[in-house]
């Protein structure tokens, strides 16, 4: 019974890989190729000259580096956004989970109703109370946003009611243990692979946002990699004469802006999977 | 604090296992804020603050004589009879309703299909199928863009080797379908690996019992995991209301490639977008974003009442 595979279906599933990974390839594929051919060969096979590595120096050293500097805001904004959500997510779904206090049912309520309050609703507003606190054009624009997350601190709840044995909290306060040093030192392991999941998610979000680095930045050297493929893009469309070279930068900086996040996704494959079933299965 | 509370434990003159066992109540309370202080704190000062802020902005209007003044529910009933804003909730609306029930069928599909063991190489499938969700939205627009196109796009090449009519996938006709592709593109894998992830939580002798009466791969399907998979799908879908009726990136990018087929008021975040930074009409902005907000809250609760209500009967 187990040993029986079906064709049909194998070949319906490789239908669809092949939806989801041809432009993937074919953004490689163009990468590889210098303006000429991209126009002269055909898109979804390689030129005969292959001009990956010079593209890539074009794209990485174009106007002083600022590509790498895109890059680097990119890492920076969300590796801190990431961290700083799943720690308050953790430190708060645990908080939830594990204490009786007054309020806990109705905050916690509250905070479950604001998971369907859209991001990009808030985002208009924000930036108005961010110009008057002078935030605009500055990291946090683009940080303290990203720590809030509603289902990051649902999914933690949830993780750490059973993650997290009441005996062994329990155990650990008669030895004597702190509260904190028993989160720090017991329970943040168990709620290991729910972080990592909040973290990746988080990640993501902070990594492919558009909307809010679009509103709270003018200033080129602030730019995430998103805003600033965006302006190239932009540049390469309306520019005449120019725009070969630009159109070059933007398919190979595209390409190399994805590749960081796959390689997570890959690395990370075990935690965020089971982490992801959790909130899914009693959600 | 804990003078305060020996103090008034003292005057009741209680046994000691009482005080400690009272003393480790309230300072586990106590403990119990600390811990959701900072999300709390967070949460309130950007999320909730926002909120209000926009509500609050929302009830005024500038005019050219007076300046600011308080108009009450005016920027509201200016928004529910503006056209432009209108057609745009109409527009996503629309592609709500065709592009988030093709995206769930693909994922469920799949799932189902990843799950079943009649797969070869099941994981290389799924993580395959999980990918696009790993290239931002704005890279996922411009690669698309560049298919898409007349110039250098693959399928323009193809049709002309075969000397055929290049698709017309930037015309006003084919517009929103081509976002939608886009979209299901980049958020089908996602859907999928919840699935996916519910779907392995099915306790597995609910499947013996169901071979052992005879029932097929596709039997077993329809009869045990997708009703099984009832809670998860509806996380796909309220998830799904939230980005439909949010669409920006996608529209905002390919208006560049085709001003006269996006309008600033493509879709009604676009919209927001437009009156708040080109428009310099932050009130009205801030009413439209209000409103979008609020369509999103009440289509998400709509969409449980109705499943709920239809699980129960």
């Amino acid at each position: 019974m187990r040993e029986r595979r079906s064709n049909v279906l194998t070949l319906g599933m490789v239908a669809l890989l092949i939806y989801f990974l041809l432009p993937l390839f074919w953004l490689f594929v163009a990468s590889t190729k210098t303006v000429g051919d991209l126009f002269s060969s055909f898109g979804l096979w390689f030129a005969s000259d292959f001009s990956l590595l010079s593209n890539i120096r074009e794209t990485v050293t174009n106007g002083g580096w600022v590509f790498s500097r895109w890059m680097g805001n990119t890492v920076f904004y969300s590796v801190v956004s990431a961290g700083g959500a799943a720690f308050l997510c953790a430190l708060g779904g645990y908080g939830f989970a594990k204490y009786r206090f007054r309020g806990n049912g109705a905050m916690f309520g509250l905070v479950l109703g604001a998971i369907m309050v859209p991001t990009t609703a808030l985002a208009i507003p924000t930036y108005l109370l961010f110009s008057k606190a002078s935030l605009v054009n500055t990291p946090w624009a683009i940080i303290l946003p990203s720590l809030v997350s509603p289902f990051g601190l649902y999914l933690m709840r949830i993780y750490a009611q059973d993650a997290v044995p009441d005996g062994i909290i329990e155990a650990a306060r008669i030895d004597g243990a702190g509260e904190f040093r028993i989160f720090f030192q017991v329970a943040l392991r168990m709620l290991a692979p729910g972080i990592v999941t909040v973290l990746l998610f988080t990640l993501v979000a902070t990594w492919n946002n558009y909307f809010l680095p679009l509103i709270m930045l003018n200033n080129p050297d602030l730019y995430p990699i998103t805003l600033g493929l965006a302006q190239w893009s932009s540049q390469a469309s309306a520019g005449g004469g120019t725009t070969g070279a630009v159109l070059s930068l933007v398919i190979t900086g595209s390409c190399l802006s994805v590749i960081p996040l796959i390689a997570a996704f890959l690395l990370l494959q075990r935690y965020w999977q089971s982490g992801l079933s959790t909130g899914s299965v009693k959600g | 604090m804990s003078i305060n509370t020996t103090d008034r434990l003292a005057a009741r003159a209680p046994s000691r296992s009482e005080v400690r066992r009272r003393g480790r109540g309230v300072s586990h309370a106590r403990t119990g804020y600390l811990f959701v202080a900072p999300f709390m704190l967070v949460f309130l000062g950007l999320l909730v603050l926002p909120l209000v802020y926009a509500a609050y902005l929302s009830l005024f209007q500038e005019r050219l004589i007076g300046g600011t003044v308080f108009s009450g529910l005016g920027n509201y009933t200016r928004a529910l009879t503006d056209p432009r804003l209108l057609a745009g909730m109409g527009r996503v609306g629309l592609f709500f309703l065709i592009q988030v029930p093709i995206m769930l069928a693909i994922a469920l599909l799949a799932a189902l299909a990843i799950d079943s063991g009649l797969l070869r190489m099941a994981k290389a499938f799924r993580l395959g199928i999980f990918l696009p969700y790993a290239v931002p939205s704005v890279v996922a627009t411009l690669m698309w863009g560049y298919l898409y196109g007349q110039d250098f796009g693959p399928f323009a090449q193809l049709a002309g080797k075969l000397s055929l009519p290049a698709p017309k996938f930037l015309s006003s006709d084919w517009m929103l379908g081509s976002i939608a592709n886009i979209v299901t593109w980049e958020f089908t894998g996602y859907n999928m690996i919840i699935l996916y992830a519910a779907l392995r939580a099915v306790p597995h002798d609910l499947y013996e019992a169901a071979a052992v009466d005879g029932a097929g791969a596709i039997r077993t399907a329809w009869s045990i995991k997708i009703p099984a998979l009832r809670p998860a799908l509806l996380v796909c879908l309220i998830f799904s209301v939230i980005g439909s009726f949010q669409l920006f990136n996608e529209p905002q990018l390919m208006q560049r490639l085709a001003p006269s087929v996006i309008d600033s008021a493509y879709t009604p975040n676009l919209y927001a977008y437009t009156l708040a930074f080109t428009g310099q009409e932050v009130n009205y902005a801030a009413a439209v974003s209000f409103f979008l907000g609020t369509v999103i809250v009440v289509a998400s609760y709509a969409v449980l009442f109705v499943t709920s209500r239809r699980s129960r009967s």
